[in-house]
């Protein structure tokens, strides 16, 4: 690491265990805005090893989040589990639900994807509201326990904080080393050109399930955090609207960019803040601010710049060949 | 029962149809996926609605003027959202179009507020019995009206020169272009025949279920975007296929399986049709060439 990258480094992180201290002086609710941030990036970044590295056009990531959430409320409440006994086994059955799609759909390219994914979402989401036995559908499920460590229960936004910190950078730094390995390098190989990825022995539907199983895992992940956080889960958390607000997280800050997808989590999750003033007009200028991002930057904020190829690796249909 | 409820579901199918074409066409030629089209719809469902409220005109003057400015405004958003991004990867459109639907239903929360508001209007009302089959004034002007848009569309399409070269453009936008078709105007008459179609059907389900409000286009479009790759993506006959099955499927699951779970179960299918032939039921097969 250069001295230059060490000082970023260095100080990102002083500013990021520093930064409760300060805002804690202002407001309560700017605490609950840095939370969402930290949730939202896991939520990225997961997307984005499908998205991103893999070029699978997924569209029903709030599902994965869902089931997190879900996973790890049931487990609190019905069987007196400890948080960080549910944290990870939500994150396991979100994984094994991201296997269980990703099985028959991996198939399928581009659009018809998507749109299968996005039926995938809608379909969790119907079942939560639905099911009303397990889910008390609508109303939700109340009274999720707060972690606790050594007896210490977690009741402040601070140590909510430092949790999701933490949960954060473990996210970053696993899909880091999973995305700058030959796994990696297999996937974006895959993105790329999927016949040629073959040909040179890179087995697509092994590397699409692990990319949809990673993803699916650190949503759970998010999701599990997010239960226990509010204490409180309903089905009008994990809509097709949060999914697409992934998505865009994911574009916005950069695909195949993980700083990028913090970056796309910290702006959309800030921008209805920040535009609160304006009330009426923010969300109009939001999605104004999307299009006009698309049309003078594509690539996203913090996006691979080496990209020659578009996103499917080939060559848009009607175009060209 | 069974015969109503086939009646029921061809009306709603009928609806998706409507909407699904204006997907359709626009795949057809730009194989993107206009995410803003049920939010076109509900703008056309306001609109129908302001036309008869607030200026106090006749429906039939409101479907007419619904659709004029409906299309308008499909077209203007291909223009300002979609076509500076013709050229860049296809997941870009995409999200243009997610910024579009944001954009449109805050509008429409702007313009109209959020609640939920009534047709001001009579029609629809009364019923006429056929059989064992009821049908209401407004089924009967969602078949016919459907019917007859839908034929129009057809004949258009098959029959007239403009027509042929709007299929010829679907077929390979850069050899329409060779042959000396302006295809950036058929790109609008696709956007503007499309949102036309979906404004009309906005003010009928507007008077079917006697509710417009600024998010009506989510669910809407999800169902007909699920009725168009149902069909075959990009093939007209298709999406008129693929909304009346979607219809029936939604409308014979919700009676004899269980109401809540009827979009499960047409999510079911889409993700079984898919599975077992990805291009939909008309669609043309994709070869993927080295």
């Amino acid at each position: 690491m250069s001295l230059r990258k060490t000082t970023a480094v260095g100080a990102a992180a002083a500013v990021l265990i520093v930064l409760p201290l300060v805002l804690q002086q202002v407001n309560d609710y700017w605490m609950h805005i840095v939370i969402m941030i930290g949730i939202f990036s896991i939520l990225s970044m997961s997307l984005n090893v499908i998205i991103g590295y893999a070029g699978q056009f997924a569209l029903g990531h709030a599902a994965f989040y869902g089931i997190g959430a879900y996973s790890a409320a049931l487990l609190m409440i019905h069987f007196q589990v400890s948080f960080w006994i549910a944290l990870p086994a939500a994150a396991v059955i979100a994984g094994f639900f991201g296997f269980l799609l990703g099985t028959p759909v991996i198939r399928l390219r581009g659009d018809y994807l998507g749109i299968v994914t996005l039926g995938f979402g809608e379909i969790v989401r119907l079942i939560f509201v639905n099911w009303v036995d397990v889910t008390r559908g609508p109303m939700g499920l109340p009274g999720i326990p707060a972690p606790t460590l050594f007896g210490y229960t977690f009741s402040g936004k601070t140590e909510f904080y430092y949790l999701i910190l933490a949960l954060a950078l473990l996210t970053f730094f696993v899909i880091h080393r999973i995305v700058h390995s030959g796994v990696g390098l297999s996937l974006m190989t895959l993105r790329e050109d999927e016949t040629l990825a073959q040909s040179i022995g890179i087995r697509p539907n092994k590397y699409k399930l692990l990319a949809f199983t990673v993803g699916a895992f650190f949503a759970g992940i998010a999701g599990a955090f997010w239960a226990s956080y509010i204490s409180f889960v309903s089905p009008d958390a994990f809509r097709y609207l949060d999914s697409v607000n992934i998505l865009a997280m994911v574009i916005l800050g950069g695909s195949a960019s993980l700083p990028g997808s913090v970056l796309g989590a910290v702006i959309l999750v800030l921008a209805p803040e920040l535009l609160r003033y304006m009330s009426d007009y923010r969300m109009m200028l939001l999605g104004l601010a999307i299009v006009l991002m698309m049309i003078f930057k594509p690539t996203g904020f913090w996006g691979e710049k080496h990209r020659k190829y578009n996103f499917y690796g080939m060559v848009r249909k009607g175009e060209g060949k | 029962m069974l015969l109503q409820q086939l009646t029921n579901g061809l009306t709603i199918g009928m609806i998706y149809a409507l909407i699904a074409l204006g997907y359709t066409m626009v795949y057809g030629i730009l194989k993107i996926v206009n995410f803003a089209h049920g939010d076109i719809f509900m703008m056309g469902s306001f609109l129908g609605l302001f036309f008869m409220k607030e200026l106090d005109l006749p429906l039939y003057l409101a479907f007419l003027l619904s659709a004029v400015v409906t299309s308008g405004i499909g077209i203007l958003i291909e223009r300002l959202a979609y076509r500076p991004l013709r050229m860049a990867d296809r997941i870009v459109p995409l999200i243009s179009a997610l910024g579009v639907s944001t954009f449109l239903i805050s509008l429409a929360q702007k313009l109209w507020g959020t609640e939920m508001r009534p047709f001001p209007t009579a029609f629809g009302s009364r019923t006429y019995t056929l059989g064992s089959i009821t049908f209401s004034e407004i089924q009967i002007l969602i078949l016919i009206l459907s019917f007859i848009l839908m034929l129009g569309l057809h004949l258009f399409v098959t029959k007239t020169k403009t027509g042929t070269a709007m299929r010829a453009t679907s077929m390979s936008l850069t050899n329409a272009a060779l042959m000396g078709i302006n295809t950036n105007r058929m790109i609008s008459l696709a956007f503007g025949i499309g949102s036309a179609l979906a404004a009309c059907a906005g003010i009928m389900v507007g008077i079917y279920y006697n509710a417009v409000y600024p998010t009506m286009g989510y669910m809407a479009g999800i169902n007909a975007f699920t009725a168009a790759v149902l069909g075959g993506i990009g093939s007209i006959p298709g999406a008129m296929l693929g909304g009346v099955l979607l219809g029936l499927v939604e409308t014979l699951g919700g009676a004899y399986i269980s109401t809540q779970y009827k979009s499960v179960i047409s999510f079911a299918i889409l993700i079984i049709v898919l599975l077992i032939r990805p291009s939909g039921i008309l669609g043309k097969k994709d070869i993927n060439k080295v």
